[in-house]
């Protein structure tokens, strides 16, 4: 069954409740980037939230604005909320957002999977939060290092949500990697050979190929923590001869994956809108997508560069030492490639632009030379558990949500049809970059003074009091950036500039259909037959200029059959959701569990998953 | 473009999405059970009480269901042949045999977990316990989830829709089905038959 557009006439303006339910059942890849985008962006404030209450605890020295534990509660909870909802969230929304348009498709290869990895998203980060409800939010780090996460040490229900909420997660993650790996392998439009690929779509495929690899790893950790806490199984029992450094390999053997599953879409993004506001090909297309690659192998062989305090002994310690360093160098490829992308280029200075190259790169080669002082193994020692390891990371992770900042400048306008307002647009990027560079620059500072990370206060006296005082200031400013973006966002949907279908100029497919695009995006699927095929439509090849747009044609959408809207993937999530509820619930009544009625919780939600996906399985595709 | 018209049959490569998928969603699992086989092979040997592995396991019995899975892939890969020729009752014969011989292999192994609880051990009692139970419980749990697939497929066959067009569905199940054997000679050989 095909239903194009809106039906005529019988319900020209539809309920209310007709409307939200067409929400809840969409499978279309574009609703769906815009669902997660939103539920991200409300976690962006949540997680923002949490730093700013960290930041207030630590303005100043021996503070009692925050307790030790709910300390530990909004420190993991700030870590998780940031890595797992905002990054990942974001990285969901511009795969749905852009890859299907990039590609030339109608829509992913399974968009009821696709709907069922939001549903899981939405109910996985719900739950991972519901410990909040008994004041009992995870506390043990987002590492959640054995056997810290043993009933005996963490008797509350905190662990127990991050294993659960996790799990849920991590299968929203892996149904939604296998999804855009299919798309992008099967979906390419005729003659898109895969370089001929865009790069944000290439760095699509490098992440998804690491989250299906980097998941199971983590995805058996949690078993095994889970089996520990609910069946007093041994894995991690010091007393039975479990040892707890399994635990860290298995964490960071997904946990160093997961750096570059952040990262490379980010790095996908600023190659993307590097070339069209510098009005160039990107420099060295091949380079940038093998490093990309590259890069997600080494991934695999570095781990324990995390672990060096742990004792694994000099030969480990200096085979990991030399695979970190060796990370720098295709990351370093891929910096000079884009110094080679805007050098001569025709610059136009744009907001997407202000954040690609100043937001991500700068501050990004910051990140990666602190990163390279690590490996030092000796080195390392010194800067272990301080604040110099704090700001690494956050110099490493706010360059990547400065690439979705430039992102949602670049790509916003195509769903919303309206451009947002450079003028907030400059103001939104330089209150974040200075915000930044405040914050994390001077962590980098009282790192080196040696203020440990993690401690929820610290003594006076010892010269870290002006340079936290300048760090809470900073995190302020990027909160305050963040208001502004969002202003801008609103006030763009009320009166932002049209944008067209190309409003800047663009290089590749997504800029070939209208803004926002048709249900079915392309109403003729372009054939390809260059790696930048809108500009080569546009001006030729070799400069001259040749043709114009193909907008949607009306008269072909009933030849077009869309995939029909499915509430079953809703029900199969909630399904799990509910039942790593139970698994939560088992706990015992004193820490707030239900005890052996949590099992009727689990039951609850395998049968409500099972009929999920029976009627998943059995419902007509179209 | 007539062909580009109905876009839901084009692929890039010629292959369909779903078996894509299934290879994907393979390469996964062995990440998976690569993780736990790890696990299993980091404590080998390390538990501090008994039982150990040498005074339960019954090789011979053990060999016997090992067996048994490993012919349910001849069957699997019958059942797959039949339904592309249209024989549906040759196919509904095949398909039934290798639920029914994963169903043996199931219950030999609830039997062997049985047996092994009432020699004492336990998922509690010793490393050996707490790693045996919960590697083989998952690759158990995945061939459970195997059979549950073979019997939905009868189903839809006693339905009528099950035909050599979803040829595809069948061969799709079938490479889950094969993956799940192979795993197994890998866990019985690391389990059972390499010397501790």
């Amino acid at each position: 069954m095909a239903t194009v557009g809106r039906a005529v006439g019988v319900f020209p303006r539809p309920g209310f409740f007709e409307y939200l339910w067409s929400w809840l059942t969409t499978v279309d890849h574009k609703r769906i980037g815009i669902l997660y985008g939103l539920t991200t962006t409300a976690y962006l404030l949540v997680g923002g939230l949490e730093a700013l209450l960290i930041r207030i605890q630590l303005a100043h020295p021996e503070s009692r604005f925050l307790d030790p534990d709910t300390y530990n509660q909004i420190f993991t909870m700030h870590g998780l909320t940031m890595i797992f909802l905002v990054a990942m969230g974001y990285n969901a929304t511009f795969f749905n957002l852009v890859v299907p348009l990039q590609l030339g498709a109608r829509d992913v290869a399974f968009p009821r999977l696709n709907a069922f990895s939001y549903w899981g998203f939405l109910f996985g980060s719900l739950l991972l939060n519901l410990g909040w409800l008994w004041g009992q939010a995870p506390g043990v780090g987002w590492f959640a290092y054995a056997n810290l996460t043993s009933v005996q040490y963490t008797p509350g229900l905190g662990t127990d949500f991050y294993v659960m909420g996790l799990q849920v997660l991590g299968i929203s993650s892996i149904a939604s990697a296998l999804n855009f790996l299919v798309t992008i392998i099967n979906l390419r439009a005729p003659g898109m050979t895969m370089f001929k690929l865009p790069v944000f779509s290439w760095m699509t495929l490098v992440v998804s190929v690491l989250i299906i690899t980097a998941f199971p790893p983590f995805t058996v950790g949690l078993i095994e923590v889970m089996f520990d806490r609910l069946f007093g199984t041994n894995f991690f029992n010091p007393a039975a001869g479990g040892n707890p450094v399994l635990w860290q390999h298995l964490f960071w053997v997904f946990g160093h994956p997961e750096v570059y599953i952040l990262v490379l879409p980010a790095m996908g993004i600023v190659s993307e809108v590097l070339p069209v506001f510098a009005r160039k090909p990107l420099f060295g297309y091949p380079f940038v997508v093998f490093s990309g690659i590259f890069i997600g192998f080494l991934g695999w062989g570095v781990w324990a560069h995390h672990m060096f305090a742990v004792g694994l002994g000099p030969v480990a310690n200096s085979v990991f030492a030399i695979t970190t360093m060796l990370i720098a160098v295709p990351t370093g490829v891929k910096v000079f490639n884009w110094l080679g992308t805007l050098w001569g280029g025709h610059i136009q200075l744009k907001t997407p632009l202000y954040f690609a190259a100043l937001g991500f790169i700068a501050p990004f080669i910051i990140g990666g030379v602190t990163g390279v002082m690590h490996p030092v193994v000796p080195s390392d020692y010194q800067q272990t558990d301080t604040y110099f390891v704090v700001a690494h990371f956050h110099y490493v992770v706010m360059p990547i949500v400065a690439a979705f900042f430039a992102g949602f400048y670049y790509w916003l306008p195509k769903y919303t049809g309206r451009l947002l307002d450079e003028g907030l647009g400059k103001v939104h990027f330089w209150l974040f970059f200075i915000g930044t560079n405040l914050t994390f620059g001077s962590q980098i500072i009282v790192g080196f003074l040696g203020m440990p990370r993690r401690n929820y206060t610290y003594p006076a006296g010892l010269g870290w009091e002006p340079w936290n005082l300048l760090s809470t200031i900073g995190a302020f400013l990027i909160g305050l950036s963040v208001v502004v973006f969002v202003v801008n966002v609103l006030k763009s949907l009320r009166s932002g500039q049209v944008a067209g279908p190309d409003p800047w100029d663009g290089r590749t497919l997504e800029w070939l259909t209208s803004s926002p695009p048709p249900v079915y995006n392309f109403a003729e699927i372009p054939v390809v037959r260059h790696r930048d095929e809108l500009w080569a439509r546009k001006y030729g090849a070799h400069g001259e200029r040749v043709g114009a747009h193909n907008p949607p044609n009306p008269g072909s959408e009933l030849q077009i059959h869309l995939p029909r809207p499915s509430y079953y993937p809703l029900v199969a999530a909630l399904g799990i959701a509910i039942g790593f509820l139970g698994a939560v619930l088992i706990r015992p009544a004193e820490v707030g569990g239900l005890g052996p009625l949590g099992w009727a919780v689990v039951v609850l939600g395998a049968l409500i998953t099972v009929g999920g996906l029976y009627g998943w399985a059995f419902e007509p595709a179209e | 473009m007539a062909e580009v018209a109905h876009a839901e049959h084009y692929t890039s490569t010629g292959i369909d999405h779903r078996k894509v998928l299934m290879w994907l969603f393979l390469g996964s699992e062995c990440l998976f059970f690569g993780s736990l086989i790890a696990t299993y092979q980091v404590y080998r040997g390390q538990s501090l009480v008994g039982p150990h592995p040498h005074e339960i396991f019954n090789i011979a019995y053990t060999s016997i269901s090992a067996f048994v899975l490993l012919m349910s892939s001849l069957t699997m890969a019958l059942a797959v042949n039949s339904i592309r020729l249209g024989n549906l009752p040759a196919t509904r014969v095949w398909l039934l045999l290798t639920a029914l011989q994963g169903s043996i292999f199931v219950g030999g192994q609830v039997f062997e977990f049985t047996t092994f609880v009432a020699h004492g051990l336990s998922l509690q009692v010793n490393l050996f316990g707490t790693t045996f139970f919960v590697l083989t419980g998952f690759h158990g749990a995945h061939v459970t989830v195997g059979i549950i697939m073979l019997f939905s497929l009868l189903f839809a066959s006693v339905l009528g829709r099950l035909g050599p067009a979803q040829a595809l569905t069948v061969e799709i199940v079938g490479l889950y089905w094969h993956f799940v054997d192979i795993v197994w000679i890998v866990i019985f050989t690391v389990v059972y038959l390499l010397p501790y």
